[in-house]
């Protein structure tokens, strides 16, 4: 793990930390759900997308065989819609039925909960899960809804002033996770790499 | 974007992006659970002054499909079959609290004089001869998908130009995609004064129809609009179809795949015969479909979230 300078806030994460938790979580899924047989990965939109294909990736390097994996928006879902301008949702796509799978969402910052409150929402709209475990690569904590995740690649303990700022190669060009001090007035949520 | 009453008030950007959330909104067709939670606790009314059943329905169909309440007032059975002024219908109507309106009326520029009055979300659903801004968006959907970027492409418009507000809005849409639209009509149905107006937007004008359709990359046919026509604009029907319309013998002169195109209600035997409607290439069934879809993507961009300013 680096160091950063103070102005750039500290690398929490670096590209080799990102990939062992991912391996971590991939072992940990396969292990739960007692191999790859009836499991999706679904991303949440965008940075959980890319990170549901590593860990596909991974699963499948262990198995040997392929694993479903899929990307949910859930723009449509958000409890925030009506007091923000409208965004254009991004691509929904779900490798098959997912009734009566065991689903993992993977999504990159696990914050409030909303995210995943909504994820919810918008699986049950594509059908019923036998199960639905949530992969997370950073816990902040300060929940605002009675939701955990199940495997989670770093629990990070964070201020609400601080902002947690995740980057990914295939959308920012790097792996990188930096906690960040927010200057005072900008909203903590309001960053690059974090859904919530 | 705070209303959609022509083509005018959305910037290509902005129909980018109805485009791409109408692309997520038709993957929501094919689902079991067809709806969304988007426009949940809004209140829509189809205020429709003038005959419709796909617009409205499309509509009702679409606003639901992402939880909204949709109430459909027509003027028949309503209080300007006892003489209301518009004005007052749509006061009365926007003082129950509603979010938006999707009107249809025969006079051009009733969803506007309603817009400035209401302050309301005003949708267009088509004004007299003046606009129809979603029809021309839908359009300009289906054949997105059917022929990629509609940069450069050749679209011929045919028919009915003098009554036709999908003509209008459509020239200006396509033109704002970079397509290269001809129009063809017979004199009579060539709207007066077309020679600035194309110049100023744009689009080329013929009579000649079997010269335009070797050319065309896609083929928009035009309902003849009798209902609007108080004098004889051709001396038949049949010398009509024969002229202008788009008859078995004249699909031999398109370019294989060239996409067919229609607003309904069709004429079968008219403006387009029965082959033409039925072609493998026919994309009318498909507009119905992207109807719905790009109806949801305006519904959530004009309503779902905090009005711009």
């Amino acid at each position: 793990m680096t160091m950063a300078s103070a102005s750039d806030g500290r690398v929490v994460l670096d590209a080799g930390d990102i990939s062992r938790a991912l391996t971590r979580i991939s072992h940990e899924i396969l292990e739960h759900n007692k191999g790859a047989s009836d499991l999706i990965l679904l991303g949440l939109q965008t940075r959980g997308v890319p990170l549901a294909k590593r860990l596909a990736a991974k699963i499948e390097a262990v198995e040997g065989h392929p694993v479903a994996v899929g990307s949910l928006d859930i723009t449509m879902y958000r409890d925030d819609i009506k007091s923000q301008p409208t965004r254009a949702p991004h691509k929904t796509s779900v490798p098959g039925s997912i009734d009566g799978k065991t689903v993992v969402l993977v999504d990159d910052v696990l914050f409030s909960g909303r995210t995943i409150r909504a994820a919810l929402d918008a699986l049950s709209d594509l059908g019923r899960p036998a199960v639905v475990r949530l992969a997370v690569l950073v816990d902040r904590g300060h929940r605002e809804l009675p939701i955990r995740a199940d495997h989670v690649g770093k629990n990070l303990p964070t201020a609400r002033s601080e902002r947690v700022r995740l980057k990914l190669i295939e959308t920012d060009g790097e792996d990188e996770v930096r906690l960040e001090s927010v200057p005072t007035g900008a909203a903590p949520h309001e960053t690059v790499g974090e859904t919530e | 974007m705070k209303n959609l009453l022509s083509i005018d008030d959305v910037s290509l950007q902005e129909v980018e992006r109805i485009f791409s959330t109408a692309a997520e909104m038709h993957d929501v067709q094919a689902r079991e659970v067809k709806k969304l939670p988007a426009l949940r606790g809004r209140t829509v009314i189809n205020l429709f002054f003038e005959d419709s059943t796909r617009t409205r329905s499309s509509f009702e169909i679409a606003g639901k499909w992402l939880s909204a309440d949709v109430i459909n007032l027509s003027a028949k059975g309503s209080s300007t079959s006892k003489g209301e002024s518009l004005r007052d219908t749509a006061l009365t109507v926007t003082s129950m609290g509603i979010d938006g309106l999707v009107i249809r009326h025969p006079a051009s520029g009733a969803p506007a004089q309603v817009a400035a009055w209401t302050g309301v979300p005003v949708i267009n659903a088509g004004d007299g001869t003046h606009e129809h801004p979603t029809q021309a968006l839908l359009d300009a959907y289906a054949l997105t998908r059917k022929l990629g970027s509609l940069e450069g492409k050749h679209v011929a418009i045919v028919g009915d130009l003098t009554h036709s507000r999908v003509f209008r809005s459509n020239i200006k849409l396509l033109a704002k995609l970079g397509a290269r639209v001809t129009v063809v009509a017979p004199p009579t149905l060539m709207p007066s004064g077309v020679g600035p107006w194309s110049a100023h937007d744009g689009f080329a004008t013929s009579y000649d129809l079997d010269a335009v359709l070797p050319e065309a990359d896609a083929v928009m046919m035009l309902r003849v609009q009798k209902e609007r026509m108080s004098g004889g604009y051709f001396p038949s029907a049949r010398e009509y179809a024969v002229t202008y319309g788009l008859t078995r013998s004249r699909l031999d002169l398109l370019k294989p795949g060239t996409p067919i195109l229609h607003p309904g209600p069709m004429n079968r035997g008219l403006e387009i015969s029965p082959e033409a409607a039925d072609a493998a290439d026919s994309l009318i069934l498909e507009q119905v479909s992207a109807g719905v879809a790009v109806r949801m993507a305006v519904l959530y961009h004009l309503l779902a979230g905090e009005a711009e300013a």
